[in-house]
């Protein structure tokens, strides 16, 4: 970006911080704050359960087509270099096959934009698909086989021989960084931040721990294996696919098949499990690439081992956090700073920075992402990315501080509050984390601590508690619309491009909805999951229910002015303006005066109209620079570690949430929980092992790269706040990834508080405590 | 060949390579058990075969011609659930849906295996005739099937519902 771009972005920036409140989205708070006893917060039971508890939830490979063929990839062996020869004559004799497909007779295709790049960019690197002789990561498809049975294509695709020429890949994280490293960009901002001099009020500290924490490549593990099916249908590409991102998806894809948007339709009615990884990968470009060659339908459904070689998970960090201290605990200096690796082809430099820029008050800052380069597969999002091992650095240091002070870390922390954005200046939207420290507290029995390690043992086990915060923020991402259609007989419709991955998002807007009109739950029904519908709407950064949210107002308020037209001068509402009435009861309502009211049946009757249909687009989220806009939690861990074997098991774990308001209590619950306890897994056992002499992933199954069981994981309580943001639409902040914020350090300090052993390095295996 | 699914008598020629998970999913289009690994680590494929619980992508179809083989669709539907089925609906033991068919069938599988006595790693009296339902129990039993999204507190809840008082008799339906 140039000079003079960086400067009018920074004057719009100031601009938009300094306009009053009342211009920001969100700057009149949303009236459905306000309901304190409807649908908002009620724990209902999620609308999609049936369908999926009796197996009749459809998943992507499971549209059944004629004629439909199967594929199976071919991985490259090498991290870098070329293909010079690949023997496909015995694949393509095999019985069944109806298609090899390589460089060499793959149609042409052209990049996909990589994701962030365009507005609807969803690539997952800029590398060209399957186009020429280069390999850029090993585990890169260099062949797809089409046969009529997937027994078929599995077989012949082992015949296929290649020959490679491999070319001095960088594929050792010591030998990256001796080539040195460049610093790290996220959504635009260099990851890179100075207040004051950190280092020189780091050597003046009288207290203060300056040490180095890394973790592990983490990946997404979804238990549905990425998938598609799809078809040429005419001149319309079909394709049913597991998708967190429907509009970005179908958009990349007409770019690389140079179509037009609307001639790819992409549906996404359920996904088994996403957490950042349900996005464009080559699979449904190959996919669509052999049923362009072979005029057939495709399924193509990766094997457990091919989802570890081509879908990215979360990258390597090390992560240096150094805290200088006053003696009263409060900090002169934060500084967190460290490298990543990503490849030459992607930009996700794992921003594990971003916890430290808003959780904690210092008068001196340096934070400072570097990234090294990689012959490795694109790393991506994964659930938290950025704080999920940012946290883990920053909250173990924090625990280590406390010990050198002889402080509670619960007590460090709240003397750390800041009373504004300790780097932006902005207010606060919303913060309750002392509050869910202390409710957290109370719950947890945390004054049942000893404050020295290693006091408590029964039997075998030594037992110990941590605490740790976690925080994320509020995203909102600009492309939510949505529809809104109401029928004569009061039954309402929204229907938007957004995604169901077990969220809960179908049944949290469904009540927001029917609130927010005035209706009963059963007279509601939300859309998504379908490029036919409005708005580009990602299910990513947990703003998803924002997204929502802000589109749906936008579409309620349409929808009013549309009746208040229909309604005339004959309605009680004559004269009202769209801001001045709400739903209520089955129609329309002044805000301010209870009996000026008329039912939508009424309205729709006199107007002769079967049904009204509104679309609306939600307002640029300016809100995020003019508020600064968090969620936090407080989580409580008690270990229990075994003295013969090093055996650690997570006995009890709490997390107390400052997140907004709860849409519904019984799914919010289950996110949480669900964030926790693959915390847990990064805690304890998540860790995909990166062979440096080959660039091969040597544990890609999920028999070998762990995740947690249900024996790994306690009852896991979960308490919130439950304090409106008055800010962001219907008080709720996103929550999808908050969960995983902070577990790593909640363990990692229990283990410690439990056997007096400081891990730094994750996983936190049993070898590393005896 | 022949295999009895959900009651009802099936035939089909198919490859002897194919498993009885593809079977399922790809001949007969019953798509509620689900491939998660197609190589027996996460249980999404769990089935039950003659009232035994089994990783159906580790079963080649050819090897179980003949046999009773109940899936996710047999055990309930939509208007008339499984009471675990509806449990887990009620205690929200699950997000995406996707491992669900399988943790509930190696659940009612599990049941079975309690009522004969089959011990496990963390059973304390082997002896016993009939093996109580404890939290540890269950949640050992039921680690072989994974749940990414993190349900299992909902998952253990409903089960304990369901079949928390193992004593009883049988639920009539889950021996189907």
């Amino acid at each position: 970006m140039s000079g003079v771009q960086d400067a009018v972005q920074a004057v719009v920036r100031k601009a938009i911080a300094l306009a009053p409140d009342s211009w920001m989205p969100g700057g009149k708070p949303d009236p459905l704050i306000h309901h304190k006893h409807g649908l908002i917060g009620a724990p209902v039971s999620r609308i999609d359960g049936p369908l999926k508890v009796s197996g009749k939830a459809q998943f992507c490979a499971e549209f059944p087509m004629e004629r439909l063929t199967y594929a199976a990839l071919k991985y490259s062996a090498i991290a870098r270099g070329r293909i010079v020869e690949i023997d496909t004559a015995a694949a393509e004799a095999a019985p069944g096959v109806v298609l090899v497909m390589t460089h060499r007779n793959a149609p042409k295709l052209n990049r996909a934009p990589p994701f962030m790049s365009k507005p609807k960019a969803a690539g997952p690197d800029d590398l060209p698909i399957m186009q020429d002789d280069r390999i850029h990561w090993n585990g890169q498809p260099v062949a797809l086989v089409l046969a009529e049975t997937q027994e078929q294509a599995d077989h012949a695709q082992s015949f296929i021989r290649v020959t490679y020429e491999e070319q001095n890949p960088v594929i050792a994280l010591a030998a990256a960084k001796a080539k040195g490293g460049e610093p790290g960009v996220f959504m635009g901002e260099p990851l890179k931040q100075k207040v004051g001099d950190a280092e020189a009020a780091l050597a003046a500290a009288p207290h203060k721990v300056d040490v180095t924490y890394t973790t592990p490549r983490h990946h997404h593990a979804p238990i549905e294996l990425h998938a598609c099916t799809l078809a040429w249908e005419g001149e319309t590409l079909r394709i049913h696919d597991a998708s967190q991102a429907v509009a970005h998806e179908a958009w990349t894809i007409a770019q690389v098949f140079g179509l037009k948007e609307n001639q790819v339709r992409l549906t996404s009615p359920f996904v088994g499990g996403g957490f950042g990884s349900k996005l464009l990968w080559q699979h449904q470009i190959l996919a669509a690439a052999a049923a362009t060659i072979a005029r057939r339908p495709v399924r193509i459904m990766l094997s457990r081992e091919g989802v570890f070689r081509i879908v990215g998970g979360r990258t390597v960090t090390e992560q240096r956090v150094a805290l200088g201290a006053q003696t009263n605990g409060r900090l002169d200096a934060l500084i967190h700073t460290g490298v990543v690796a990503m490849t030459p082809h992607n930009n996700m430099p794992e921003p594990f920075i971003l916890p430290a820029k808003s959780v904690y008050a210092s008068k001196t800052f340096f934070l400072d992402v570097e990234t090294v380069k990689m012959n490795m597969v694109a790393n991506t999002f994964m659930r938290a990315p950025g704080e999920a091992v940012g946290t883990f650095g920053l909250e173990s240091a924090m625990d280590e501080l406390a010990v050198e002070l002889g402080l509670d870390p619960i007590e460090l922390r709240i003397r750390n509050e800041p009373d504004k954005d300790p780097l932006t200046g902005l207010a606060f939207s919303q913060r309750g984390i002392v509050q869910a420290w202390r409710d957290g507290a109370a719950r947890f029995g945390w004054d049942k601590r000893s404050a020295s390690p290693a006091a408590r043992r029964e039997g075998d086990w030594l037992i110990g508690m941590g605490c740790a915060a976690g925080t994320y923020p509020y995203y909102r991402m600009p492309g939510g619309a949505a529809r809104l259609t109401i029928t004569r007989d009061g039954h309402a419709t929204v229907a938007i491009a957004a995604h169901e991955m077990g969220m809960g998002t179908a049944t949290a807007q469904a009540q927001v909805a029917a609130e927010r009109l005035g209706l009963p739950l059963e007279q509601v029904q939300v859309l998504y999951g379908d490029t036919l519908f409005p708005g580009a709407v990602l299910a990513g950064g947990s703003q998803q229910t924002a997204a929502i949210g802000a589109s749906l107002i936008a579409a309620q308020r349409a929808l009013v002015k549309e009746l208040l037209k229909l309604a005339g001068n004959d309605s009680p509402l004559a004269g009202l303006g769209a801001d001045e009435v709400g739903g209520f009861e089955g129609g329309l309502c002044a805000l301010d005066d209870a009996s000026r009211r008329e039912s939508y049946a009424s309205i729709l009757g006199r107007a002769r109209r079967e049904e009204v249909a509104v679309e609306a687009e939600a307002p640029m989220p300016l809100e995020l620079e003019h508020w600064s806009m968090h969620s936090h939690s407080a989580l409580f861990c008690e270990v229990r570690v075994n003295i013969v074997s090093g055996e650690i098991r997570v006995s009890r774990f709490l997390g107390s949430f400052d997140c907004g308001r709860i849409l519904n209590a019984k799914t919010a619950a289950s996110q949480f929980r669900g964030g926790i306890i693959m915390g847990l897994g990064l805690a304890l056992m998540e860790e995909a092992l990166f062979d440096e002499r080959s660039g091969r992933t040597m544990n890609p199954s999920l028999a070998e790269y762990h995740v947690p069981v249900h024996l790994d994981v306690p009852e896991i309580d979960v308490i919130w706040t439950d304090e409106p943001d008055p800010h962001a639409p219907v008080g709720a902040r996103g929550i999808g990834e908050i969960g995983i914020t902070g577990v790593g350090a909640a363990v990692a300090n229990a283990v410690f508080n439990a056997t007096g052993k400081r891990v730094r390095d994750l996983p936190i295996t049993l070898d590393k405590v005896m | 060949m022949r295999w009895i699914v959900n009651r009802r008598e099936v035939e089909r020629e198919v490859d002897q390579r194919t498993s009885l998970l593809d079977l399922l999913r790809e001949h007969l289009h019953l798509f509620g058990a689900k491939k998660g690994c197609n190589q027996g680590a996460c249980g999404a494929c769990t089935i039950l075969v003659d009232g035994e619980r089994i990783n159906s992508c580790l079963a080649l179809a050819v090897q179980y011609e003949g046999r009773e083989i109940t899936t996710i669709e047999g055990l309930g539907e939509p208007g008339a659930l499984h009471p675990l089925q509806q449990a887990f609906v009620e205690h929200d033991g699950l997000q995406c849906g996707y491992c669900t068919p399988g943790q509930i069938c190696s659940a009612v599988g599990m049941a079975a295996e309690l009522r004969k006595g089959v011990p496990s790693y963390v059973t304390e009296d082997l002896d016993a005739e009939i093996i109580a339902l404890s939290h540890d129990e269950l949640r050992e039993r039921m680690s072989g099937n994974l749940c990414r999204c993190g349900a299992y507190n909902g998952i253990v809840d409903a089960i304990h519902e369901t079949f928390g008082g193992l004593a009883a008799p049988a639920p009539k339906r889950e021996a189907a």
